[in-house]
């Protein structure tokens, strides 16, 4: 944290802080010092706490509307988007919001991936990340069955039906969820509750997250370690919060032009139609931002192990601070991770894609193909990599590089090296 | 440090260490127990279903417990199929003689054991079904064949309350 000592202006400032030192934690936020080579791939955590805030906000509001049951879920979320004032705006914004949220926190989390952000001293950081992760894809999914159309009703099916994998007490577990023999109503009002509960415990490790972020400070482009303030770092009001909000503009107007001109592209025609327990939609494909990790389940033709790939590839992560080997930290300076991180961003854009598409012939062979690099990528690549890898000389600070007069950073360095000799 | 002994002190937390965890794990219990099915929802335990209409190779789908159920009047070819299959073919080995007793007619949970998706009729690489969610293929006594469902469809209990009228569960 800060390492001078804050004492407000005013009496009454001063009063208050000695009791309840609100005062003392708003000017840490505002001094904080930030690198200041962070560039737009660093704005996403702002973003990604609007998103937060604007799914609490419409969620808060559908609820005052919604009806959780199964006979007439399906007709309020009807009458939301009918009836009510606005009801189409606010449930276009909370259901294009939760892509729009995906969106940002891949991108947040290939940020990190690039520029090693999940390393040491920031292990933590990272963890807490992956289970807010976790806990989005929780939300996600449930809200996702509220409306109680047919992709809702056999979406939950087979989500559900990956716990009946479990050897012995599998279906019992199923069983247990649904409150029943079927997804059925008792299923349908407790997604709801949990779909209420789970943003407030996102929010709640949103807090650590950033609390975690503050102990060593942001990670930066170069990946090198600063001495905070100095003349490395500004303080993070004005300058990021500017860069921050105008990011933010930009974000919000592909938002917006999902929300007010193609608001069904992201969504699945059949969830208009009514759950029906006794017809399974032709063709079931959950919403895009869980296809990859849907491909993974796929692509092994035995289910226990389907299930067991696919949380293995969501749980990989959190042990990547240490699968890891490097010690550098960003790809600027590693030129073969470079390449591996873009075959790994290829390689998950292709599993989305087969994750959307029958599960036969050539898509099936390329989804298991895809599956298996996957898993090479963070059990063998990086490991490996960290000890053979020839790595870029790392500059001394941030300000080095700048002043070398070169936007490649390496030639800024040797450029250095030459005019000292 | 002298070696430690066993004290009354000892004694007591011990004791109220384990008050507590049967306290807690009591609490926690109903908590997690309120989670499984009703009373409302087991009370719904049979249905009675009128099969008179059914001719060979047609199939009709009813609701129990929230589920599809399949009753089909196989055809002689389907039955001369399924029978005709070695159990050692099979993923998960059953006969067909103990799935139908009735050889013409098959009553079955039409839930694939897979992820629970309802398989399509008369589909896939065996004349039986085919689920289009995962491709399992399930020959004519609705046995898997090829696919990732682990095992067979489910065979309710059932009976013949009348030569029209099949009861299940």
């Amino acid at each position: 944290m800060s390492d001078h000592q804050y004492t407000p202006e005013s009496k009454f400032g001063k009063w208050f802080n000695d009791r309840l030192p609100l005062l003392t934690l708003a000017n840490h936020l505002t001094d904080y010092p930030t690198p200041k080579n962070l560039n737009y791939w660093w704005t996403f955590g702002g973003i990604l706490t609007f998103c937060l805030i604007t799914q609490i906000v419409t969620g808060l509001v559908l609820a005052m509307h919604y009806i959780a049951h199964a006979d007439m879920a399906f007709d309020s979320v009807e009458h939301i988007m009918r009836d009510v004032n606005y009801g189409w705006l606010i449930r276009y914004i909370h259901a294009n919001g939760a892509s729009m949220f995906f969106l940002a926190v891949y991108i947040h989390i290939f940020r990190s991936l690039f520029y090693g952000s999940y390393k040491a001293p920031r292990e933590i950081i990272w963890i807490i990340g992956i289970i807010i992760y976790l806990l989005m894809m929780a939300a996600a999914f449930m809200g996702y069955v509220l409306p109680w159309g047919q992709m809702s009703f056999w979406g939950a099916t087979v989500i559900t039906n990956l716990f009946s994998a479990i050897p012995l007490v599998g279906e019992g577990i199923v069983t247990w969820l649904w409150g029943g023999y079927s997804v059925d109503n008792p299923t349908l009002t407790r997604f709801f509750t949990l779909h209420y509960l789970i943003p407030f415990l996102i929010l709640g490790l949103v807090v650590l997250h950033i609390w975690a972020l503050h102990v060593p400070g942001n990670n930066n482009p170069v990946g090198i370690d600063i001495k905070k303030p100095s003349k490395d770092t500004v303080p993070f009001h004005p300058y990021i919060v500017i860069k921050d909000g105008f990011a933010l503009l930009m974000f919000m107007i592909v938002f917006a032009f999902f929300v007010f001109y193609t608001p069904n592209i992201l969504g699945h025609a059949d969830n208009y139609i009514e759950a029906d327990p006794l017809v399974t939609p032709a063709h079931i494909v959950p919403e895009w931002y869980l296809l990859p990790f849907y491909a993974i389940l796929r692509s092994v033709p035995d289910k226990l192990l389907g299930v067991v790939a696919m949380l293995s590839a969501i749980f990989i992560l959190a042990a990547l601070p240490w699968l890891d080997t490097s010690k550098i930290r960003s790809a600027v300076f590693r030129p073969l991770y470079r390449q591996f991180y873009w075959i790994l961003v290829a390689d998950v854009l292709i599993l989305g894609y087969v994750g959307a598409m029958p599960a036969e012939g050539l898509y099936l062979l390329i989804a298991r193909v895809a599956t298996a690099y996957y898993f090479l990528h963070f059990l063998v690549i990086l490991p490996v990599l960290g000890f053979r890898e020839k790595t870029l000389p790392i500059p001394l600070s941030i300000t080095e590089p700048v002043l070398g007069g070169s936007p490649n950073l390496a030639t800024a360095k040797n450029k250095e090296s030459s005019i000292i000799k | 440090m002298s070696e430690k002994k066993t004290n009354r002190r000892d004694f007591l937390f011990t004791a109220t260490y384990a008050v507590g965890a049967v306290g807690v794990g009591a609490t926690i219990w109903p908590m997690i127990d309120q989670m499984n099915p009703d009373a409302s929802v087991k009370a719904l335990a049979s249905t009675e279903v009128d099969v008179s209409a059914v001719n060979p190779g047609k199939t009709i789908t009813v609701l129990w417990r929230g589920k599809p159920v399949f009753i089909r009047r196989r055809t002689q070819d389907e039955i001369a199929e399924a029978r005709s299959v070695k159990l050692e073919e099979l993923k998960h080995p059953e006969s067909d003689e103990d799935r139908a007793k009735d050889p013409e007619w098959l009553v079955m949970l039409g839930v694939c054991t897979h992820l629970g998706c309802v398989p399509l009729d008369q589909k896939g690489d065996y004349n039986g079904w085919f689920c289009p969610c995962h491709g399992s293929h399930y020959d004519t006594s609705g046995r898997i064949r090829k696919g990732p469902a682990p095992t067979n469809m489910e065979i309710p209990k059932y009976e013949f309350v009348n030569s029209n009228t099949i009861k299940i569960g």
